[in-house]
C-alpha cells in the first residue's frame, strides 16, 4: 500500500462554490481534525484534565495534536506520567527534553513509592511486571490532583475491548470500566458530564490506525526515542519473542542471550515489551516493515496481553488505560 | 486517500459478522496472532470451522452468549481508502446501539437473508437509515448459495426491498448479491453471479462519492475554547477554536454570533499555527475577528448571508436511549455539538413502530428504544438547521442532570 501525500493547500486562490475538488481532505488531515475537535472539547468540558505522556509514539503524537490545538496558547492542562521504573531510559530522556522543548507542565509519579507508601506486593518471576500496580499510581495521582479527565493514547484498533470503548469514557471513583453500562456517543458530541469523584478517560486517536500514526509522523516529521529504530541491543530469546536484558530481568541458565539487530513497535515497561528484529533506521523503512506484517502490533510486542482472552477488558475494568 | 465511515447493522444469523471477518480477512487486515486466537476458540465449538464472526465481538459476554451487545469499531484500508466500520448488533432491544453507531456512517450495509427477503428487520434497519439520514444504502442480499444463486430470487427482493425506500425517501441505493461464508462478490466479482453487472461489494465501497456529501453552502462554525495566551507578546492574542461543521468561511467574510446576533468580520484564519485564506469542513481552525465582541463556547459563528434557525421550541423525533422512561415535563439538558442548555419535553405526539413506520396513538411514556416524536422547549434560544438538511447542526443529545446520562438522540425537524 502506498500513502498519497496529497496535503492541501488551502491558501490556493479559490474561484467560486462550484469546483470543491481541492476542498478535500485526505484521511490523515481528517484524523487530525477530528483528534483536534476531541481536545478542544476536553478544554471546553473539564476543570482539570491532564494528558498521560509516556515518550512512546503514540503519546508522542498527542502531544503534537495538542499543539495544533492549543498554540499559541499553552496547553489547558499538565503532561503526566505514570513512571513504573521499569521504563527504556531512552524514552525517559526524550520525555523529559520533549517536555522541556515544548515548555509544558511535566508530572512524574512513580510505581516504586506507590509501592513503599502503601506496602503493595510486587509481581514475582522471571518477567516480573509492575504494569497491574501502576492503576494503583495512577488513581492515586488522580486524586493527588483532582484530575478530571485523563487523556490518553489508546486506539481501537489495538485490541478487541478498546474497540468497543467510548472516546470519553467515563471511570467510577475506583477508575473502573463498566463495558455494559457505556454512554451512548452520536455524531460528534460528546457527554463529558461527571459526579465528584468520577473521571473520564479521553482517547482522541481512537479512530488511528498504527499504520496511521506512522504516517502522520512521517508527513510532520515528528521526532521520536531512539528506540523506535534499527539499533544493536542485548536480548533473551523467550517463548518466539526478543526481551531487552535488563536489571529488571532474571536471568536463568539455559537462557538464549545474544546481540541482535532490534527496534521497538511499542514502547511500554521493559518487562512486558518485546523488540523485532529490524534493519529499518528511518520511518519508511519501518513503515514498509509494517505494512508487510503479518502479526499484529500488540501481538508481536506485549506480553501482557497473552494471559487469557479477555486479559485487556478485566484490567481496564479494574481502571487500566 | 480518504474516509468512509460505514455501519453494518444485524445480528450472527444475518451472517453480519461473517461479513466483516470476510472483508478484514479478505483485504489482509487480519493479523496471524489475530487468527490464532480465533481458531482457538473456535475449536472450542461444535463444528470447529474457523468462525470469522469471533474478530468481532470484543466483549466476554458477547463471545460467550454469541451476541452483539454493543458497537464495535473495526479498521481497514485499501490503497484508496481507509475504512472505519461501527458494527452494531441489530435486535430491537439494541436499537440505541445501531442509533450510535449510524450517527456518523456515510453508508449502511443492510443484510438480507436470501431465503426470508425483505423482513421486519430489514425495515426496521432501514427506518433508523432513514432516520438518522445516512446518505448511501448498500443492500447485500446474502446466503445466495442456499438459494442456488438464483437471479429470480434475487429480482423479487429488489422490487420488494424498492418499495421500501420510495416510501422512506432513501436515496442512493446500490443492490447486491452475495455470499459471505464463500467469500463469494465481496473482494472479488464472483463467477457465482454471472447475471449480475455490478461491481464487488468492496469496489462499491472503495468508489462511493462521500466528498459530494459534505455541505459547503451553509457556513457553521460552534465554538469550543477561546485561545488567549495573555503573554507579553501575544497581549492582544484572542482565537476562537472549533471546527468548521459545515460550510466555507473566508478571511474577509462578514459574520454573526449565534444566539447573540452580534456582528464582526473575519480578520484571520489559523491552521495549526499557519495562517490560511480560507477554511472548511471539517477542519479544525482558529478564527480572529476584527471587534472585541462576547463570544464563548456553546456560540454559534455563522456568515450572514445564511442563517440558522435560532429558536426555543423545536419539534423532535427523539430515539430514547434512557433506562428509565420519559414522560411529558421531565427536564434534562440538551448538547448541541458544544452548546448545553436546559430543556424540558413538552409533549409527546405519538411513537413510530420502527417495524411498520406507522405512527401509533399517543404514549404516555416512551420506553427504551422507542422512537418518538416530541416537543421540546429550551430555556434559551439554539441555532439549529433541520436535521434532514444539515445533519451536522441538526442533531443533538439529552442528558439526565441526575445521572449524568445520555439519555436521548434528537433529530430536530
Amino acid at each position: 500500500m502506498s500513502e498519497k501525500i496529497n496535503l492541501i493547500d488551502s491558501s490556493k486562490a479559490s474561484s467560486e462554490l462550484g469546483d470543491q475538488n481541492y476542498r478535500r481532505l485526505d484521511y490523515l488531515d481528517q484524523l487530525e481534525s477530528e483528534s483536534i475537535h476531541i481536545f478542544r472539547e476536553v478544554a471546553g468540558q473539564f476543570e482539570r484534565p491532564a494528558l498521560l505522556f509516556s515518550g512512546g509514539k503514540d503519546s508522542i503524537v498527542l502531544v503534537h495534536l495538542a499543539l495544533k490545538a492549543f498554540r499559541p496558547g499553552k496547553f489547558p492542562f499538565p503532561l503526566v506520567h505514570i513512571d513504573t521504573g521499569h521504563n527504556f531510559q531512552e524514552a525517559l530522556d526524550f520525555r523529559d527534553q520533549f517536555a522541556k522543548t515544548i515548555g509544558e507542565k511535566l508530572i512524574v509519579r512513580n510505581v516504586a513509592d506507590t509501592i513503599r507508601e502503601k506496602n503493595l506486593t510486587e509481581q514475582k518471576g522471571k518477567f516480573a511486571s509492575r504494569n497491574a500496580l501502576q492503576t494503583f499510581t495512577l488513581l492515586d495521582t488522580i486524586e493527588e490532583f483532582k484530575f478530571d479527565a485523563c487523556i490518553g493514547g489508546a486506539r481501537r484498533d489495538e485490541e478487541k475491548a478498546r474497540a468497543k470503548e467510548r472516546i470519553f469514557s467515563v471511570r467510577d471513583e475506583f477508575g473502573q470500566w463498566d463495558p455494559k453500562l457505556q454512554r451512548p456517543e452520536l455524531w460528534n458530541t460528546y457527554n463529558g458530564r461527571i459526579d465528584k469523584g468520577e473521571n473520564v478517560r479521553v482517547f482522541p486517536i481512537s479512530n488511528w490506525t498504527e499504520l496511521d500514526i506512522w504516517n502522520y509522523i512521517r508527513r510532520n516529521k515528528i521526532e521520536l526515542p531512539s528506540i523506535y529504530f534499527s539499533h544493536d541491543r542485548e536480548v533473551l530469546e523467550y517463548q518466539g519473542q526478543l526481551v531487552a536484558t535488563s536489571e529488571f530481568i532474571q536471568l536463568e541458565e539455559g537462557d538464549k542471550v545474544s546481540i541482535k539487530k532490534v527496534r521497538y513497535r511499542t514502547v511500554g515497561d521493559m518487562t512486558c515489551t518485546a523488540a523485532v528484529e529490524s534493519n529499518a533506521t528511518n520511518i519508511d523503512d519501518i513503515i514498509k516493515e509494517i505494512i508487510a506484517t503479518k502479526t499484529s502490533e500488540r501481538g508481536e510486542t506485549r506480553i501482557d496481553d497473552r494471559v487469557s482472552e479477555a486479559a485487556m477488558e478485566d484490567r481496564k475494568k479494574g481502571g487500566y488505560f | 486517500m480518504d474516509i468512509l465511515r460505514f455501519i453494518t447493522a444485524g445480528s450472527v444469523d444475518d451472517g453480519k459478522s461473517t461479513l466483516i471477518g470476510r472483508l478484514l480477512y479478505d483485504s489482509k487486515s487480519i493479523m496471524i496472532d489475530q487468527l490464532e486466537a480465533i481458531e482457538k476458540q473456535s475449536k472450542n465449538r461444535e463444528d470447529g470451522e474457523i468462525d470469522l464472526a469471533l474478530l468481532t465481538d470484543g466483549l466476554r459476554a458477547e463471545r460467550e452468549q454469541g451476541i452483539t451487545i454493543d458497537v464495535a469499531y473495526k479498521y481497514f484500508s485499501t490503497p484508496t481508502r481507509k475504512f472505519i466500520i461501527a458494527d452494531a448488533p441489530g435486535h430491537t432491544q439494541y436499537t440505541r446501539n445501531m442509533v450510535t453507531g449510524a450517527s456518523n456512517a456515510d453508508l449502511i450495509i443492510i443484510l438480507v437473508d436470501a431465503r426470508n427477503g425483505v423482513s421486519e428487520q430489514t425495515r426496521r434497519h432501514s427506518i433508523i437509515a432513514s432516520l438518522l439520514n445516512i446518505p448511501h444504502v448498500v443492500v447485500a442480499i446474502n446466503k445466495m448459495d442456499l438459494v442456488n444463486n438464483s437471479q429470480d430470487v434475487y429480482n423479487n427482493i429488489v422490487i420488494d426491498y424498492s418499495s421500501v425506500a420510495a416510501s422512506l425517501g432513501l436515496n442512493d441505493i446500490t443492490y447486491i448479491p452475495i455470499s459471505a461464508i464463500n467469500g463469494d462478490n465481496i473482494v472479488e466479482k464472483s463467477p457465482s453471479f454471472p447475471w449480475y453487472e455490478g461491481e464487488s461489494l468492496l469496489h462499491i465501497l472503495e468508489n462511493v462519492a462521500v466528498a459530494n456529501d459534505i455541505n459547503y453552502a451553509d457556513a457553521r462554525f460552534p465554538v469550543q475554547y477561546v485561545i488567549r495566551p495573555q503573554t507579553d507578546e501575544l497581549h492582544d492574542y484572542r482565537g476562537y477554536a472549533g471546527k468548521v461543521i459545515s460550510g466555507i468561511y473566508k478571511k474577509g467574510d462578514t459574520i454573526c454570533v449565534q444566539p447573540s446576533g452580534l456582528q464582526s468580520v473575519i480578520s484571520a484564519i489559523e491552521i495549526g499555527g499557519k495562517q490560511v485564506e480560507e477554511a472548511f469542513a471539517p477542519q479544525s481552525v482558529v478564527l480572529h475577528l476584527q471587534h472585541d465582541i462576547d463570544i464563548s463556547r456553546g456560540d454559534v459563528i455563522i456568515k450572514t448571508d445564511n442563517l440558522p434557525t435560532v429558536e426555543n421550541e423545536l419539534d423532535v423525533l427523539l430515539c430514547w436511549m434512557g433506562n428509565k422512561p420519559l414522560k411529558a415535563g421531565n427536564k434534562y439538558l440538551l448538547q448541541i455539538n458544544s452548546r448545553v442548555v436546559k430543556a424540558v419535553v413538552k409533549e409527546i405526539e405519538y411513537k413510530l413502530d420502527v417495524n411498520s413506520l406507522l405512527q401509533e396513538p399517543t404514549p404516555d411514556q416512551a420506553q427504551l428504544n422507542d422512537i418518538v416524536k416530541v416537543k421540546i422547549k429550551t430555556a434559551t434560544p439554539i441555532p439549529y438547521d433541520s436535521y434532514k438538511k444539515l445533519r451536522v447542526n441538526g442533531g443533538a443529545i439529552l442528558i439526565d442532570e441526575t445521572s449524568n446520562v445520555t439519555v436521548g438522540a434528537c433529530m430536530i425537524q
